[in-house]
């Protein structure tokens, strides 16, 4: 790692300042992306502004009808809140392993939106709204790219808030050494319709509007008969090509669907 | 940057580069080697230690991220030259071969009972092994030691 100058802010006025007076700063969450990209040089910074201190960010206002998580609300955390919704609490059970959980965030893999990541997901099949100190975004306008997000520079995320959906299941297949999604699917059944959310198979997280509408339609396995999905920017790799990721997608939902009827 | 910590029951102040990994400061400037490093991609788990009683990876961690916090490390485990029940048990069910996994599955197994009880199952044991790497035992007397450890854990309670 090459030298920076490490902030721990005491609020988040104080972050926002520390980050813009950088040059080239970043905020520090979890450290489980950031750190392991700074250790092996593909990134480097002036400055990082590390949120640890900044314990409000942690909270979760859990009500009948809706849930707001703090963005430095860890994956175990969340995992193991006792009334988190269940297919929120299953997605965090299964992000990489108990060490990452205990330290990665929400608001750090939202931030990232890395193509293969577990939480876009669970944000855009739900519509969640993205708090920020620069405004809130709807899901569906957050997730701009591979790696990219209409986050402004600078900002910071600092919760997430979702509606409770009537129904809802995110199944994965993990790729077998990271854990990340080969291609996952989550459904829910929302006021709107349902809305199906699909990663790790696409450069950027995606919805599959095809399968939305059956869905909409009867909610059952049967109704997606002769479905496939496919994109423009179907990713492909050593580890599966585009066209077993797509398989896998329809897989996946199946899986989704039948997991989101018990 | 000066931090001050908690670290195997001793109360300490250091001095350390923003840049420094933990477990770099573990190892090379206190020289506590059993922490290891088996990779570099934060997989292995060969570098767990205990952070206010969480697992975590300390590869994967600042030092001076730990300012303030209690840190358990291999090291701290072992009591008036009586072995930690989870290290006992390693031993006795032939839990290793080379070792070099071993403090970080040692860790990990301390975390599972302190999160499912001194009656976890093997399968559940297993699952929560997804974060380390074993490159010699296969994996089954790992489980089997964490199951015998858990249940003198909890005798010992
Ligand atoms: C071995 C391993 C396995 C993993 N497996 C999975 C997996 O199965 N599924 C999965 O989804 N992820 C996985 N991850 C990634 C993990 O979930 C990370 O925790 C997450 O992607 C990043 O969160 P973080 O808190 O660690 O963020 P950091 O690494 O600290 O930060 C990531 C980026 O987000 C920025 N950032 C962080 N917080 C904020 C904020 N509040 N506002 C604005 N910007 C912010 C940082 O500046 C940085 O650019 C894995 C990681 C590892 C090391
Ligand atoms: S050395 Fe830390 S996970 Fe491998
Ligand atoms: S005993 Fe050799 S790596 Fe586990």
């Amino acid at each position: 790692m090459t030298p920076f100058v490490y902030h721990k802010p005491v609020n988040v006025d104080e972050g926002l300042a520390r980050l813009k007076a950088s040059s080239d700063g970043a905020w520090l969450a979890g450290g489980m992306t950031l750190l392991p990209t700074l250790k092996q040089r593909l990134r480097e910074v002036t400055d990082l502004v590390d949120l640890c201190a900044l314990h409000d960010l942690t909270n979760i206002q859990l009500g009948a009808n809706a849930v707001t998580i703090g963005a430095m609300a860890t994956h175990a955390m969340i995992a193991g809140h006792p009334d988190m919704f269940p297919a929120l609490a299953s997605l965090a059970a299964g992000i990489g392993d108990p060490q990452v959980r205990n330290r990665g965030t929400i608001g750090g893999s939202l931030a990232n939106n890395d193509p293969s990541a577990d939480w876009p997901a669970a944000v855009l099949a739900c519509n969640a709204t993205v708090v920020t100190s620069a405004g809130s975004f709807a899901a569906d306008e957050f997730f701009t790219g591979m790696f990219s997000t209409a986050l402004s520079e600078g900002a910071l995320i600092t919760a997430v808030h979702f509606e409770k959906p009537a129904r809802a299941a995110y199944v994965k297949f993990r790729h077998p050494a990271s854990g990340y999604a080969m291609a996952g699917v989550f459904v829910a059944v929302m006021e709107t319709g349902v809305r199906v959310a699909i990663t790790g198979a696409t450069a950027c997280i995606k919805r599959w509007p095809a399968a939305e509408l059956a869905l909409t339609k009867t909610f059952t396995n049967e109704s997606l008969a002769g479905l496939a999905f496919e994109s423009e920017d179907m990713l492909g790799d050593i580890h599966a090509s585009a066209a077993y990721r797509a398989h896998l997608a329809n897989v996946m939902l199946g899986r989704a669907v039948a997991k989101a009827m018990v | 940057m000066i931090i001050n910590l908690n670290l195997n029951d001793k109360a300490i102040s250091a001095d350390v580069v923003p840049e420094r990994l933990l477990v770099d400061w573990l190892r090379d400037e206190l020289g506590l080697t059993g922490t290891h490093v088996g990779c570099d991609t934060s997989q292995c788990g060969a570098c767990n230690i205990l952070v206010n009683g969480l697992s975590i990876k300390a590869c994967t961690m600042l030092a001076v991220q730990v300012d303030g916090c209690t840190l358990l490390t291999i090291e701290g485990l072992t009591k008036h030259n009586e072995l930690h029940p989870m290290q006992a048990a390693f031993r006795d069910n032939h839990g290793l071969q080379c070792g070099f996994c071993t403090p970080g599955m040692i860790i990990a197994g301390i975390e599972i009972v302190r999160r499912h009880g001194s009656h976890v199952d093997a399968v559940t044991v297993a699952h929560e092994l997804d974060g380390n790497i074993c490159r010699c035992t296969g994996y089954q007397n790992i489980v089997a030691a964490i199951i015998d450890g858990a249940r003198r854990m909890g005798a010992s309670a």
